[in-house]
């Protein structure tokens, strides 16, 4: 019998790296300078699933992921590395969605796919919420795990897993199906699979084949493994009312560009009488001493 | 009913800082709309437990106590706060962001559909009108927290949905006593006619918490290091000063990450959020994810090479140069005034 490990990937903008280009005029955030990347955190996660495979006859990684379109680049990204197949799940009836919403449209992907094992990142960078994996979880009505990081053992019913707590580690063991995330201390995922890269990088979704200019039809006729998985919320069998901005409680109310108000400040040199009137200073006033 | 509920989370019979901070804070805002304070404890051993608690003004103790019930784990948790939310409808409920509760907290909101935000800095009351529907929501609680790698601050509401939730990470609100012989009420929750086998799928097999050996916190003087102090040796002279001045040592993630210091000394959006009467930030360039965690310490001194660094903007006083010259000068003119 197989193992089935669904991993949870996002694509999400590089908010690491917001650089002085990426601040506009105005010190607003331009997001489309961005780059956009595969949630570091997911790596993990897709290394742990890789892992998993490799000490496991018959096991399977498929990633899913939900996003625009283009999110589908990632899914290429772990075909690289190693994942079995992949789901893109994308429709604009999701969009706005906080992580109720998506923990919701993900949870009925995932449930199609019947895995014994989700792996998701711990959280992504653009929201650092750490919700959607403890959310998916609860909507499949499975137990959680979080905090991953290492998979010690594995079977077909159960996993022992190490977890990177605050101030110290702690050894579970869980039944599956679960779902477990992974923390940014786990090892970081394998690069990419110089053989892989040259047997799915004409791999593509439905929206994408029809974008290309080339003709993919016997390409993929030939090569179904080259077919990335499409799914609408029609093909999830989803409540809308669940689903977007009317299913998700969190609203923005308001966003501010963080600016820092500019103290009037006293500027010193490194010179003794300058060091030597600010420790004055400092214990005249009563801040040291 | 509708009243505010903080869980606090119990690690060798004790409720955590995290925890009676929250308390804290939800005293205030419990007073603010004239509503209870109720905590929830659930764990093993609690006897006594409300002791710690009551001084914090809480109206209501919920106690779970239950050999299954600790270490902590998510399913039983979860399960007896779902519960007790379903009869209490909760009209705020507060978690610490810790790994227990942003273990927690996800999973609560997720059966009971109401929304969550992660991390929050700062928690107020404000008002609403729903552009669409004309609808008016009063005393609405502003979920306020940086976004986007911390470069823009957001201010989340739950207009329809109940309790509003939210998580607080350590050192954000401050701790205080509300009155040391406030008492309430003992609730207990009848822990086996809610548990069942299923809630029993992670079992723990080993345990290794450390007890917080380093806390810089509630240190008064905090000389925190960057990147710029170049080296774990030139560290040293930051904990020779922070020795002499009665402080501690803390840092920036670049710092931690170079490997200079211990992770529990980071200070911002990811590690801990300090307010000293002094912060030196010795080579800190000042990106907003640090100055999350101090800049409301209530003087600041900036010690840096390039008098560009956006941490000048925040400093009350600036000192331009390397930090290898600067402390141990420092260091220095501190014997010589105080001698
Ligand atoms: C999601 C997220 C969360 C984050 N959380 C945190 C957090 O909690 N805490 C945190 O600190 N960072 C955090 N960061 C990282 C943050 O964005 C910055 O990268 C980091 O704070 C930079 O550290 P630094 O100032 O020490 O290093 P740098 O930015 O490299 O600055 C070094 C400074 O030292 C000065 N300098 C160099 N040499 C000398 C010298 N000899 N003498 C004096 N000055 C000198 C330089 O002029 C410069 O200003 C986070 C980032 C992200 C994306
Ligand atoms: N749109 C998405 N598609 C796939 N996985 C997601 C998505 N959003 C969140 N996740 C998963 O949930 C984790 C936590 O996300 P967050 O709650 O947004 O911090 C991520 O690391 C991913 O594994």
């Amino acid at each position: 019998m197989s193992f089935r490990i669904v991993v949870l990937a996002k694509q999400v903008p590089d908010t690491r790296n917001v650089g002085k280009d990426a601040m506009k005029a105005d010190s607003t955030v331009n997001r489309s300078a961005l780059p956009a990347i595969f949630n570091p955190e997911d790596l993990h996660a897709l290394e742990q699933a890789l892992s998993i495979k490799d000490r496991m006859e018959d096991a399977e990684v498929i990633i899913l992921t939900m996003g625009p379109p283009r999110a589908a680049e990632i899914i290429r990204e772990a075909l690289y590395r190693g994942a079995t197949s992949g789901v893109l799940i994308t429709d604009r009836k999701f969009a706005g969605s906080d992580t109720l919403a998506t923990s919701y449209a993900l949870s009925l992907a995932v449930k199609k796919l019947e895995p014994h094992l989700v792996i998701a990142g711990r959280q992504a960078i653009d929201g650092d919420t750490a919700q959607v994996g403890p959310q998916v979880a609860e909507k499949l009505n499975i137990p959680q795990v979080t905090y991953c990081e290492e998979v010690k053992e594995v079977n077909q019913d159960e996993l022992v897993i190490k977890r990177r707590l605050e101030r110290g580690i702690e050894i579970v063991k869980g039944k599956t199906p679960l779902l477990i995330t992974v923390h940014s201390s786990a090892p970081p995922c394998r690069p990419r699979h110089a053989k892989l890269l040259m047997q799915y990088k004409h791999a593509r979704t439905v929206s994408e084949l029809v974008d290309e200019t080339k003709d993919y039809t016997e390409m993929m006729t030939n090569k179904p493994y080259l077919r990335i998985e499409e799914w609408s919320v029609a093909d999830l069998d989803a409540d809308v009312e669940y689903l977007g901005l009317s299913g998700s409680p969190t609203k923005v109310k308001k966003i501010e560009n963080v600016v820092m108000a500019k103290k009037d400040s006293v500027e010193l040199t490194a010179e003794d009488k300058d060091i030597d009137y600010l420790m004055k200073e400092l214990i005249d006033s009563h801040v040291i001493g | 009913m509708h009243n505010i509920f903080v869980y606090c989370e119990i690690e060798d019979g004790h409720v955590a800082e995290v925890s009676l901070e929250l308390l804290t804070k939800g005293r205030k805002l419990a007073n603010e709309i004239d509503r209870k304070l109720e905590a929830v404890v659930i764990g093993h051993n609690l006897k006594g437990i409300e002791d710690q608690i009551f001084p914090y003004g809480v109206d209501v103790i919920h106690v779970a106590d239950n050999s299954r019930l600790y270490p902590y784990l998510t399913l039983p948790h979860a399960e007896i706060v779902v519960n007790l939310f379903k009869q209490e409808e909760p009209e705020i409920a507060i978690f610490g962001a810790t790994s227990v509760g942003r273990d927690l907290a996800p999973r609560v909101a997720s059966a009971l559909k109401c929304g969550l935000t992660a991390d929050c800095t700062s928690l107020v009351f404000g008002d609403h009108s729903e552009n669409k529907t004309g609808k008016e929501y009063k005393n609405l609680l502003y979920q306020i927290r940086p976004a986007f790698g911390g470069n823009i601050i957001a201010t989340i509401i739950n207009p329809d949905t109940r309790p509003q939730m939210a998580t607080v990470r350590e050192g954000v609100m401050k701790k205080e006593v509300f009155n040391s012989t406030y008492k309430g009420e003992v609730k207990h929750v009848n822990v086996d006619t809610i548990l069942n086998d299923g809630h029993m799928a992670v079992e723990i097999l080993e345990r290794h918490i450390e007890k917080q050996k380093i806390n810089i916190k509630g240190a008064p003087i905090i000389i925190s290091g960057g990147y710029g102090v170049g080296s774990k040796e030139n560290f040293d002279m930051l904990f020779d000063l922070a020795e002499l001045l009665g402080g501690e040592v803390g840092a920036s993630r670049a710092a931690v990450d170079a490997g200079f210091v211990d992770h529990a000394r980071q200070v911002g959006q990811t590690g801990i959020t300090v307010r000293p009467k002094l912060y030196i930030a010795c080579g800190i360039s000042g990106a907003v994810q640090h100055t999350a965690g101090m800049n409301e310490s209530v003087k600041i001194i900036s010690i840096n090479n390039d008098p560009k660094a956006p941490i000048n903007q925040i400093a009350d006083y600036v000192i331009i140069g390397s930090v290898a010259d600067i402390i141990p000068k420092m260091i220095k003119f501190y014997k010589k005034n105080t001698k």
